[in-house]
């Protein structure tokens, strides 16, 4: 027998995926005898008037009963000889996007609904783009309601055209056509003599058979550690469950992100010492020597997983409230719960159409590719190469509600120069709701002095900004202290002589003053320093001089 | 080495979810009602953090009805299994001589839900496991692994947090508690299996045995203790009876059965003609019973 296969069902209101669902079910003896029986009274104060309404099996909430909708994931259990079955049965309706991708990352393999009177629709479209966001490598497309257009091969073939060139499209891998009837049971646990010109297997069958191993294959071991377990002194063991690959006592591992090397002495699945644990297993993984692990660290063997603090990354935003550049969260990744910062939205994408347009907001089940960077280093991987290292959630730190997720799309190489710790200058720029400048003040040149940049510095604190005046004394290094001060996200006001201002033009630093000239007033110049400074997201690499 | 069977995969799922509770809530509690399903949670957080003992207490909200058996159980498996078990009873409603045959839906509430309520507000628990399945009633097949509860720890399933992938958010805001149910994707059947094939130990009213019991209202009721007043016309039978669900012996339902080994339970359980829930009398109430007494803080 199979392992245990999870899918989940889209399609829109009327493709009558629940009624699918609630036939495999009813046809397989699946239910017990009580279910059938609320069924069929169910059924009498229902909308199909006496006939069996399948689709009342799944829509549990009273909310959804009244409406006749799906508003929430519903899951359902059931098991035929071959396998176990776990089937997420989700909204169709746009405004419930979000709920589908729930219910999408939960399955490997999704059955996506169409009408063979309507063919490949929007929201076929955007249900096949969220379960490709989420991870779904196998896609079976039924096409529902054959009874209705005849069971013409003609029309079929005209819509598995269309789903050959959305799969293309969107680059799905796996994908099986079926001809189906959900009322008339056509193709949904028997092959149907209605259709002779179709040669596959029936829904069903071709679900018991499936394996969808191989598509899931990833690089090397790696393990996010979840806790440390410490019963007593003598012992300090790693557990967590193993995400790819296989372990076996002796074997030579790498922690992340403290990049050590160690042994591993004894392993535990479960409470059963093993010699060798395998991708799926709970573990508690002991080594041979001290070494700097705690939640939220991986243990790794040849994965390429790589410790970064900035990515970029698809998401999809969940929350009624909207995104914004520069807003920050704690991030959920792995085991690993950090702060960081969307710094720039780079562009949404049409959830139906996949185009894409400059946006400045994301709301709730808009899809956008979005720059992040945490707060400090982690352990991260593009969701391709290692699905658990590059899929996260994004939590509001005010409501703690999951606002977002994301999948990472690339790891940024670290950046070199300066030491600046292990914060990201734009995070620290950021959280601050400001971007870092330097404004140049050259003391005793039109009207300029030392009580002139202390009086903007005052209208500019007063007005919200992190500054710091600095007025370097001679010889002192202040092209380099300056740019230790951007870097913790604070606004320079540098009052230099006209010597030292010498000094930054040899450094080939380019700087334009507008309150240098007679009559400028404190107010103009905070005014100007002050909209220079505003957040754009801009990611930062260097000092920007005014 | 081979893929995991079905078993296999959701004890793993379950043990990363006790896992992330234990290393992420601030004060997390397993409650245990004695039942199959509790002993299987047991089972599984001893497994979870095996060397260590689980790092969190257990909670029995008993509403003095309990079946006597179902009590001493509980005391030795404690014991046996070296873990911390707090006992809470609603001494109010003992006071008042809140009872079963007398009080109907408000015994319930008062001595199970509001009891609940008030043992969860006296230690500070944020977070609490239950063994509650997905396929055991409609509106539990949408709820949340991570189902969180307001401040008058009711449920909203309009304000569900989206749950994605294995990144359960388990944030919570102050005097917000989360309610975790690591054996959502179970069902009865494999509940059984499993049991059977870790051997765990399960109260042994679960077997087949002659026992005093007495028909009402087309359920079948053991006679456990002398609090028991019969109505005019009653009369107690000995009768080979098991039951598929534990609870308070005025209100669980037993069926007449033979099944007294494990095996011929799963397979009295594999062909059953009803499911599990019809022998608990509360549920047998208006469609959307449940989801309603949910909402007002029931597990």
């Amino acid at each position: 027998m199979s392992g245990l296969l999870k899918f989940i069902t889209c399609g829109s209101v009327d493709d009558g995926k629940s009624t699918l669902i609630g036939h495999i079910l009813y046809d397989s003896k699946l239910l017990y005898a009580d279910q059938e029986k609320a069924l069929e009274l169910d059924s009498k104060v229902g909308s199909r008037g006496g006939a069996i309404d399948y689709s009342l099996l799944l829509d549990g909430l009273m909310a959804e009963r009244e409406q006749g909708i799906t508003i929430d994931v519903a899951y359902r259990y059931f098991t035929t000889d071959k396998r176990s079955f776990i089937v997420a049965d989700t909204p169709g309706h746009e405004e419930y996007t979000r709920n589908m991708a729930v219910g999408a990352s939960f399955a490997d393999l999704a059955v996506i609904l169409i009408d063979a009177k309507q063919g490949v629709l929007v929201q076929t479209r955007r249900h096949a783009r969220i379960c490709a966001l989420m991870g779904i490598r196998y896609f079976v497309f039924a096409v529902n309601k054959m009874d209705l257009v005849g069971y013409d091969e003609k029309r079929f073939r005209e819509i598995e055209a269309q789903i050959r060139e959305l799969a293309g499209e969107l680059s799905l891998s796996n994908v099986t056509i079926i001809p189906v009837s959900a009322t008339e049971g056509d193709n949904v646990t028997k092959k149907s003599e209605n259709i002779p010109w179709y040669t596959g297997k029936a829904l069903l069958p071709y679900l018991e058979d499936i394996d969808i191993t191989e598509e899931n294959e990833e690089e090397g071991f790696y393990m996010p550690v979840q806790r440390v377990c410490r019963p007593d002194h003598t012992f300090r063991g790693f557990q967590g469950q193993i995400e790819a690959g296989t372990i076996k006592v002796g074997d030579e591992i790498t922690t992340l992100p403290s990049n050590e090397t160690a042994k591993v002495k004894l392993i535990y699945v479960g409470d059963k010492e093993s010699t060798e644990a395998k991708k799926g297993q709970p573990v508690t993984i002991q080594l041979n020597r001290e070494v700097d692990v705690s939640r939220g660290c991986v243990l790794t063997v040849a994965s390429g997983a790589k410790v970064a603090s900035s990515i970029t990354a698809t998401l999809l935003w969940m929350d009624d409230e909207e995104l914004y550049k520069g807003k920050n969260f704690f991030f959920k990744l792995g085991t690993k719960t950090i702060p960081g910062i969307v710094t720039d939205i780079l562009y949404a994408i049409d959830v139906n159409t996949g185009d894409k347009k400059t946006v400045t907001t994301l709301s709730k089940n808009e899809i956008a590719v979005c720059k992040i960077s945490f707060a400090d280093k982690i352990v991260v991987d593009t969701f391709q190469n290692h699905k658990t290292l590059g899929e996260f959630i994004l939590i509001d730190r005010v409501t703690d509600m999951t606002s977002a997720c994301g999948v990472v799309d690339e790891v940024h190489d670290e950046e070199t120069g300066l030491y600046e710790g292990r914060v990201d200058r734009n995070v620290r720029a950021a959280m601050k709701g400001q971007k870092a400048i330097t404004a140049v003040f050259v003391d005793g040149r039109n009207g300029v002095n030392r009580g002139f940049a202390e009086d903007v510095e005052k209208a500019l604190n007063l007005d919200g900004r992190h500054t710091y005046l600095y007025a370097p004394k001679e010889g002192e290094d202040f092209v380099t202290v300056a740019e230790h001060l951007n870097r913790a996200g604070l606004v320079v006001l540098l009052l230099i002589s006209p010597k030292q201002e010498k000094i930054l033009t040899d450094s080939k630093i380019e700087f334009t003053t507008d309150w240098n000239t007679d009559g400028a007033d404190v107010e103009d110049a905070a005014k100007f320093i002050k909209k220079q400074s505003v957040y754009d997201g801009a990611t930062v690499n260097g000092s920007e001089y005014i | 080495m081979g893929e995991l069977s079905h078993l296999d995969e959701l004890e793993a799922e379950a043990i990363y979810i006790i896992r992330e509770v234990a290393a992420e809530c601030e004060k997390p509690v397993m409650l245990y009602s004695i039942g199959k399903d509790s002993s299987v949670m047991l089972h599984l957080a001893m497994k979870a953090f095996y060397p260590e003992k689980p790092p969190f207490p257990f909670l029995h909200v008993n509403t003095t009805w309990k079946f006597h058996e179902m009590i001493e159980f509980r005391d030795r498996v404690a014991k046996e299994m070296g873990i911390e078990m707090i006992e809470y009873i609603n001494e109010e409603g003992v006071k008042a001589g809140i009872n079963p045959f007398d009080h109907g839906s408000a015994y319930t509430d008062i001595m199970k839900t509001q009891a609940l309520k008030q043992a969860l507000d006296k230690y500070g628990f944020t977070a609490a496991f239950g063994g509650g399945r997905r396929d055991e009633e409609k509106s539990r097949a949408k709820e949340r692994i991570f189902s969180f509860r307001n401040e008058n720890h009711a449920w909203d399933p309009k304000k569900q947090r989206p749950e994605m992938w294995k990144l359960y958010n388990s944030k919570i805001q102050k005097n917000q508690e989360v309610r975790v149910f690591p054996l959502s994707n179970w069902t009865e059947k494999d509940i059984w299996q499993y049991i059977k094939r870790e051997n765990i130990e399960i109260p042994s009213l679960y077997f087949a045995k002659v026992r005093p019991v007495v028909y009402r209202d087309g359920n079948i009721i053991m006679v456990d203790d002398d609090r028991m007043k019969l109505r005019p016309g009653e009369k107690i039978e000995m009768k080979s009876v098991r039951f598929r669900t534990l609870g308070c012996y005025p209100l669980t339902g037993g069926c007449e059965s033979t099944a007294d080994t494990l095996d011929a339970i799963i397979e009295e359980t594999l062909s059953a003609v009803s499911s599990e829930r019809t022998t608990r009398v509360i549920d047998n109430e208006a469609a959307g019973s449940m989801e309603r007494r949910k909402r007002e803080g029931y597990f």
